[in-house]
């Protein structure tokens, strides 16, 4: 069973096609990297993924759950990090992590809280306002929000648009020991090199339509542009992923 | 992030241990309110007490209503009009807020269905404008001496007219887009009805073509309704209006209930 399986989905704004006959399949415990630049239907494709729009056709299971036929079983499945930086202004960080655990019917679960809150170094604000955060700590709180019900698919919108990079640093290592403790990752960013370093497989999408899928090592093996000296993966790869997007993007119809 | 604690992930929660998303939706509806509640309850309390004060010294000297003093007669439609207006401001004011700032997406993210969805906004509604009501009749009740006929019918109305209140504050706050139009629907429809529904007034003293109008108000019914609880004596019999309240709500509840499964403007 995949964890996400995305079959021939559309969707269209008025006479804008967002998802044109989009299929994708994620497997359990991949860390997948959807890329692809603004307007690409990389967030109306998440937003259908969580059920916050409901595709013209097509179908999307989240562990073999369908989302709008059995959206109770599959949002629970999923935890979601919004690419906007949203809270509410009423109430303190444990009443968010509360209420939120309360919505997806676990209201006993004060000791998961307390340790989504000690990994992401939130204990210390616990009590605090959420209008008294910094920008860094409301997406930390943003993330134990999509935690809270301990989902087995985990989706990063953009997490560390405009994050300094000590949180950065700090979010991707809490973001991998989740992968490697079985988690499933789906992360969407404009940041190649945290792409090209975290996910195992990319989908690049373009005008609605995936125009790339393979794992990192062999999109950047295949489509690595001609003048552009080979490198050992990993050593200055940004460049090379960088490089490989730019010829996916302009050769893509 | 230095001192890494142990992380269970992946663990799952015991099937038997997931409930509804209901009662934390409506806990947190009533906290919302409650934590602000000296502008959500204690200034409306005020605003009905500035009324009486004001009213039922000019009108102090007029003929008696019902057998009673003008004081007396007015007490039961204010704590019913603030009843009204609180309860479709608590839905309103919530979801416009939460639509603008873009917190709702965490309750539309969770695995609750239109209709918990909609008992929690309206439930909420219900208890702030219970609260108020139960405020304003406390400080007002000083001013005139009232008689409890019905009792039961105070309730009876008092659950309705709160029920949908709260359910067309849901409607308008998923309809609005911009705090403006929120307003405009607030100061243009629910205040001019509840200020024209005999609040002040009885509609016998109105003239006939008013008097007609009044009838296709339904915010006279609950006016009407509520204060036979008190009086024993109405515009027109409790029956009636307790229909027509009624068939109000289920309407509405429906409108609503179509909206939220529909994901009309919350969803897109």
């Amino acid at each position: 069973m995949s964890a996400i399986s995305i079959r021939q989905v559309r969707k269209k704004y008025g006479n804008l096609v967002a998802l044109d006959g989009v299929s994708l399949e994620i497997e359990q415990g991949e860390f997948f990297g959807l890329l692809g630049p603004n307007g690409a239907g990389k967030t109306t494709l998440i937003t259908s993924m969580a059920g916050l729009c409901t595709p013209d056709s097509g179908v999307i299971e989240v562990m073999g759950h369908d989302v709008q036929k059995d959206f109770r079983i599959a949002r629970r499945q999923l935890g979601v990090v919004p690419q906007e930086l949203v809270f509410d202004p009423f109430f303190t960080v444990r009443e968010t992590l509360t209420f939120q655990s309360g919505y997806f019917g676990l209201n006993k679960n004060d000791d998961w809280i307390d340790e989504v809150m000690a990994n992401l170094d939130l204990s210390n604000k616990a009590d605090a306002n959420m209008r008294s955060l910094s920008g860094g700590m409301k997406r930390r709180v943003l993330v134990a929000q999509a935690l809270v019900h301990r989902p087995p698919v985990i989706v990063l919108d953009e997490p560390t648009a405009g994050v300094d990079v000590e949180l950065r640093q700090s979010l991707w290592q809490f973001i991998s020991r989740l992968n490697q403790a079985g988690h499933t990752i789906v992360l969407t960013t404009h940041y190649l090199e945290e792409a090209e370093s975290l996910c195992g497989r990319i989908a690049m999408l373009k005008q609605g339509r995936v125009v790339a899928l393979d794992t990192t090592q062999n999109l950047l093996a295949k489509h690595r542009p001609p003048g552009v000296p080979p490198k050992v993966l990993g050593d200055d790869g940004a460049a090379d992923l960088e490089a490989v997007f730019v010829k996916i993007m302009s050769e893509a119809k | 992030m230095s001192e890494i604690q142990p992380l269970i992930a992946g663990k799952k929660m015991p099937e038997a241990k997931i409930q509804s998303g209901f009662p934390a939706l409506f806990r947190k509806e009533v906290k919302r309110f409650y934590k602000v509640a000296f502008q959500t309850v204690a200034a409306p309390i005020l605003t009905a007490v500035l009324y009486l004060l004001i009213f039922g010294h000019i009108l102090a000297n007029s003929p008696k209503i019902y057998g009673y003093e003008y004081a007396a007669f007015l007490i039961p439609g204010l704590v019913m009009m603030s009843i009204l207006q609180n309860a479709f401001a608590n839905t309103s004011s919530s979801l416009i807020q939460s639509k603008i700032t873009g917190n709702l997406v965490f309750v539309l993210l969770a695995p609750l269905s239109h209709i918990e969805f909609f008992a929690a906004y309206v439930g909420a509604a219900m208890i702030r404008g219970l609260c108020v009501g139960f405020g304003v009749f406390m400080v007002t009740i000083w001013f005139a001496k009232i008689p409890f006929a019905a009792p039961i019918w105070i309730f009876v109305f008092a659950l309705l007219g709160s029920s949908l209140l709260g359910a067309m504050g849901l409607v308008a706050g998923i309809w609005a887009d911009k705090f403006d139009q929120l307003a405009a629907s607030q100061n243009f429809i629910i205040m001019p009805a509840t200020m024209l529904s005999g609040v002040f007034y009885s509609i016998h003293s109105l003239p006939e073509f008013w008097l007609k109008v009044s009838h296709f108000n339904p915010f006279f019914y609950m006016i009407d309704g509520f204060r036979y609880g008190f009086f024993g004596q109405s515009d027109v019999s409790p029956f009636h209006s307790l229909a027509v309240i009624f068939f109000c709500l289920l309407i509405v509840t429906r409108v609503a209930l179509g909206m939220l499964k529909k994901g009309y403007k919350i969803r897109n």
